[in-house]
């Protein structure tokens, strides 16, 4: 078989430095007053700032609201050293100091407190090894996970890794890029690229694999890409649209649209058979499905009613029920962890923006400002949604948290970056 | 564990794999033999082709792009003018086979898009046949807002992306 069409390369990049950029709306006052001193380094001969990386990502989250390390009084790296006065004085919940250590073996580790200000006492204590000297920020992830499991009782996602598209060029010259990075933009990695269209990445749900679509010979398909082996399966190229997967919770099958039919319908696909059945069967547009938490649903757009609004049907097919009603369209549904609501793109006389939707009151919360926001998808926590927006500098990633507090841009140099996907949490 | 994943990352990398060759198991690669999506629902009008046939001419039509309203796959006044004018080229010159590529401007979820850009593209496929283009010279492939000409994000860049373009 040959692949004129399609010309797919794994190529490792340098890790290129993302900037962020916090926009916050609305007021900080959830948010938890929290001081990351920056942890000592002296011993270990490591060059890394820990703190700010950690700071950053408790940040992102909208739950807490780090002090900068100008507007701290003293810089301790060991509980002993904390001389809790001087955090009650500015007003901070909980202080976290750390250093970079070396064990009897000289493999370093890093040694944190998290400490509670006002009872003036250990939270929780504890030693992180540095497996990789050149692998540092998924350390400093890792912390910030365990910082905020312990504070919110809720898991972290910040040591989890996003995928999505990278567009660069114009006309001819466009290139077409799968990227894989850290939670936080950095460190990207290109796994595919192509100079036909690549769309729609969504990880696995045990995050070994992405599927995607693609075009090839004049025909698009829906691929699934190992990522530990770079092996590249087709699942389906059929006549027509081949595009829209989604995998069902238990990562055994896909939901795709397909239309080689007549017109647009949601298939789900089993992986290990190849078998398929329809889901939905309708004359009009129905795609971009999502699989609800627990497997038994699909929700679909479909502009049946005369503009695209989201339809919920069972797993197996089915008489299909209207979801949306708010705004002229919503589009691209998905579901929350809990699976309690769906986080989608609305249309109204502003634009288009991300909406979430309580799926028991049947109220819609708009979460960012448009005019051309889409492709959202919730942080495994279901505390964030990442999403991608239009502006000045192109197509941007950006996250926001589920109250629409707080919004961060993840700037990715160099072209449009959009449709981002979030894994599932690293273990 | 994260260390696995990314190392795998590296040594993927490392091994500059293409395509080619690779596994495609699962893979429905079904001979494309039959036509283009939507040929099952097209009629023939047999008035109008003999009108089509009758101002045949063998020259290529001016333009090979249709333009269309937001969200809407309805062929134009001016569209259908052109397809008058293709559909006689293609009949005058059976042998010749051409893609209609559908294109949608950037509003609107992007896996939507693929198939407007897909519903643009038949509503011209139909329209080539009704007036006496064969399916056979026809296929029909959606870009949905992947491909635009312009890059701007005002009406009148929109307008010029929203379109469906005859590619020889």
């Amino acid at each position: 078989m040959k692949y004129k069409y399609f010309i797919l390369l794994i190529i490792a990049t340098g890790a290129a430095q993302a900037s962020l950029e916090i926009t916050v709306s609305g007021g900080e006052v959830a948010a938890q007053p929290i001081a990351i001193v920056p942890f000592g380094r002296t011993a270990a001969d490591l060059d890394f700032d820990f703190s700010a990386v950690i700071s950053a990502d408790l940040a992102r989250s909208g739950q807490f609201r780090p002090l900068k390390p100008a507007d701290m009084l003293e810089r301790p790296v060991d509980a002993a050293q904390v001389d809790y006065r001087n955090w009650r004085a500015l007003g901070v919940d909980n202080v976290v100091v750390g250093q970079v250590l070396r064990g009897p073996n000289g493999q370093r580790f890093v040694r944190f407190h998290l400490l509670d200000v006002l009872r003036g006492q250990l939270r929780t204590r504890y030693d992180v090894p540095i497996v990789d000297p050149a692998r540092v920020r998924p350390v400093a992830h890792q912390i910030a996970d365990m910082i905020y499991e312990q504070l919110t009782g809720m898991a972290g996602c910040f040591n989890s890794q996003i995928a999505y598209v990278v567009v660069t060029g114009a006309l001819e010259n466009r290139r077409f890029q799968i990227v894989v990075a850290d939670a936080d933009g950095f460190n990207p990695v290109t796994v595919a690229t192509s100079s036909e269209p690549l769309l729609s990445p969504v990880w696995s749900p045990d995050r070994q694999q992405l599927a995607y679509v693609g075009f090839e010979r004049g025909r698009t398909a829906v691929y699934v890409h190992t990522l530990s082996t770079g092996e590249l399966r087709k699942v389906v190229a059929e006549r027509g649209l081949n595009g829209a997967p989604a995998w069902s919770p238990d990562g055994r099958a896909l939901a795709v649209t397909l239309s080689y039919q007549g017109n647009p319908d949601i298939y789900v696909i089993d992986l290990a058979s190849g078998s398929r059945r329809k889901i939905t069967s309708h004359f009009a547009i129905d795609t971009e499905a999502a699989w609800s938490p627990d497997g038994r649903q699909i929700v679909f757009t479909s502009d049946r009613g005369g503009q695209p609004q989201i339809y919920r049907v069972g797993a197996e097919g089915g008489e299909a029920r209207r979801v949306t009603y708010e705004g002229k369209q919503n589009l691209r549904a998905r579901f929350s962890p809990d699976g309690k609501s769906l986080v989608l793109v609305n249309q109204s006389e502003t634009g288009y923006r991300i909406g979430l939707l309580n799926l028991d009151t049947q109220e819609l919360r708009i979460l960012t400002d448009g005019p051309l926001d889409e492709s959202p998808s919730f942080a495994p926590n279901g505390a964030t949604v990442i999403y991608s927006q239009q502006g000045t500098r192109g197509a941007t990633l950006a996250t926001v948290t589920v109250d629409g507090r707080i919004r961060q841009r993840l700037a990715q140099p160099g072209g449009d970056a959009r449709e981002p996907t979030w894994s599932s949490i690293v273990r | 564990m994260m260390k696995f994943f990314y190392a795998s990352v590296l040594v993927a990398g490392l091994t500059g794999l293409t395509v080619t060759g690779c596994s495609s198991q699962g893979a429905r690669d079904e001979s494309s033999g039959s036509a283009s999506t939507g040929a099952e629902t097209s009629t023939i009008s047999t008035s109008t082709t003999e009108m089509s046939a009758a101002s045949a001419s063998a020259s290529l039509p001016g333009s090979r792009v249709f333009y269309f309203d937001f969200d809407r796959s309805t062929v134009k006044s001016e569209g259908m003018a052109l397809a008058d004018a293709w559909a006689a080229y293609l009949a005058a010159n059976p042998g010749m086979k051409v893609r209609v590529e559908g294109h949608a401007d950037e509003r609107g979820t992007r896996e939507y898009n693929m198939a407007l850009g897909e519903r643009r593209g038949n509503a011209v496929f139909q329209a080539l046949v009704s007036r006496g283009a064969s399916a056979q010279q026809l296929t029909v492939l959606s870009f949905g807002e992947e491909r635009p000409v312009t890059m701007g994000h005002d009406e009148g860049a929109w307008s010029q992306n929203r379109r469906v373009e005859i590619v020889q």
